[in-house]
């Protein structure tokens, strides 16, 4: 644990895992959707689901989608300001399998269409980790710039995007592989030391067996 | 980390032969990529946002439950009106550990030291000897050994209430204070270290058991605890009071007796005073009202 994780965040109250964490969820499910999202159905779990509303987890998640930042003091405001912001939402209680107590289930969709589902869990500090993407297991914390491919699971897609990265510059700092099952659908979870850029996922979109490119940048 | 005891954090800073603090700060560089004025300028933005995190503060403000807000200013009133115990600053760090810890329970912006739920009581010892004209780089030197003795108690137990009950959070955040405290009055590092064994074994053994499971009863007012033990134990070790258990042994049986805890006596909302009949019938009132 770094100094910083001893003294800070900054962050509004009233908790670090059911405010900071969940509007890091939000703010990390916005980057990885790209655009502004329009629609959010948000299922929230465990202690989440007891607390949340009392700790402002509800309103955490949603400024977090509206691109708001865990220190933001706008965050107790967040519901009033999606309205404004054309951002529809509901919230759900339930109950995730294995699931951390503090998680939340998240599906969202952007203007052009384009949807996502996140399942996500704060572990305390503010800290959080993606546990799933589109239904694919991962394991990531959103505190690096990372690059998510979802791809056909079958040889020679790896290589291609991490040739892709060399060619950009970008230096791999861990790389995950998961998938559904064998020769199925897969997620490769990259998080890189630099700026991830627009035209490399563009140019992986293309590559044969890619289905899909989400980035996720830091302080952007 | 590096540092994982106080023994080896100030015997590596008497090897260097560098202040405390300042070994502190480049330990920690070397974890990572940073730079010295890197961690400054954070520990600094730090600082100004711990100084402003009272500052909207509304008397009449309760939280989302109804349950926190408004007690600072009770005190304020009553300190106004020379009603109260304790000199001026006591009394002072009292009223500002209410306050940050109400504007947390209000979701107002606060520093997480070591957590939002003890975000209270640094800035409570801290901003009164501000007022008093303390040096800001002093303090900043302080934060660092606050931090690093921190560091050491999330390394060896933890600073969790989900993990090691109360005693982890406003235990650690007054074994910090205790240290920063006893810093920045010229105690030895050997000193601040007796401080924050004494504030952490003063404390030891305090359950999170939040009514209804919010950061606000009892978490409020055992801010005000954490403070007055900072001050207490920082006040014993600058008169030369030694802690009889060395702070390592002392970090490590706070992790043990946080092991033993029931789980209804961490962070649960199931036990202690969020167990009590009243404790109970606000859980249900603000379950009813969903």
């Amino acid at each position: 644990m770094r100094l910083f994780d001893v003294i800070g965040p900054i962050m509004t109250g009233p908790s670090s895992s059911h405010t900071a964490g969940a509007a890091k969820i939000g703010l990390v499910t916005r980057a990885m959707l790209g655009g502004e999202p329009v629609r959010a159905e948000i299922l929230l779990h465990g202690s989440f689901a007891q607390t949340g509303r009392g700790h402002g987890t509800d309103r955490a998640i949603v400024a977090g989608l509206l691109g708001m930042h865990p220190d933001d003091p706008r965050i107790p405001e967040s519901f009033s300001l999606a309205e404004k912001a054309g951002l529809a939402f509901s919230f759900t209680t339930g109950t995730l399998k294995n699931a951390h107590p503090n998680t939340a289930s998240l599906t969202v969709e952007n203007a052009d269409g384009e949807s996502l589902s996140v399942v996500a869990s704060s572990l305390g500090g503010g800290r959080i980790q993606i546990c799933r993407v589109d239904g694919i297991e991962t394991g990531f914390s959103g505190g690096s710039n990372t690059l998510i491919v979802h791809n056909e699971d079958k040889p020679g897609c790896a290589a291609v995007v991490t040739a892709l990265l060399a060619r950009f510059g970008l230096n791999i700092a861990t790389m995950q592989l998961c998938r559904n099952f064998p020769g199925g659908y897969a997620v490769m979870v990259i998080e890189c030391d630099q700026f991830i850029p627009a035209e490399l996922a563009r140019e992986l979109e293309q590559a044969d067996g890619v289905a899909r490119v989400t980035r996720l940048n830091l302080d952007v | 980390m590096a540092i994982d005891s106080i023994a080896a954090l100030l015997s590596g800073a008497a090897k260097a032969g560098l202040p405390l603090w300042e070994h502190i700060l480049l330990e920690d560089l070397r974890e990572g990529q940073g730079t010295r004025e890197d961690s400054l300028r954070q520990m600094r933005r730090l600082w100004e946002a711990m100084k402003a995190s009272g500052d909207n503060y509304r008397p009449e403000e309760r939280s989302h439950s109804g349950l926190a807000g408004g007690d600072s200013a009770k005190v304020q009133a009553a300190m106004a009106g020379g009603a109260l115990y304790g000199g001026e600053f006591f009394q002072e760090v009292v009223a500002e550990a209410l306050k940050v810890s109400e504007c947390n329970a209000c979701m107002k912006r606060i520093v997480a030291a070591p957590t939002a739920g003890s975000c209270g009581v640094l800035p409570a010892v801290l901003l009164p000897l501000l007022r008093r004209g303390e040096d800001e780089e002093e303090i900043l030197r302080a934060l660092y050994v606050a931090a690093g003795f921190g560091q050491v108690i999330a390394t060896r137990a933890s600073i969790s209430g989900a993990e090691g009950g109360c005693q982890a959070e406003v235990g650690a955040a007054s074994a910090m204070a205790a240290a920063a405290l006893t810093q920045l009055r010229g105690g030895t590092p050997a000193m601040c270290a007796h401080a924050c064994a004494m504030a952490l074994s003063n404390l030891m053994g305090l359950v999170c058991d939040p009514v209804a499971g919010l950061v606000e009863v009892p978490c409020v007012h055992r801010n005000v605890v954490g403070a007055v033990n900072a001050l207490s134990c920082a006040d014993m070790a600058l008169a030369g009071v030694e802690c009889r258990i060395p702070a390592d042994e002392g970090i490590d049986a706070m992790a043990q007796v946080g092991a033993s805890m029931d789980d209804s006596l961490r962070e649960t909302g199931a036990g202690g005073l969020a167990a009590t009949p009243t404790g109970k019938a606000i859980a249900g009132r603000l379950a009813e009202e969903g």
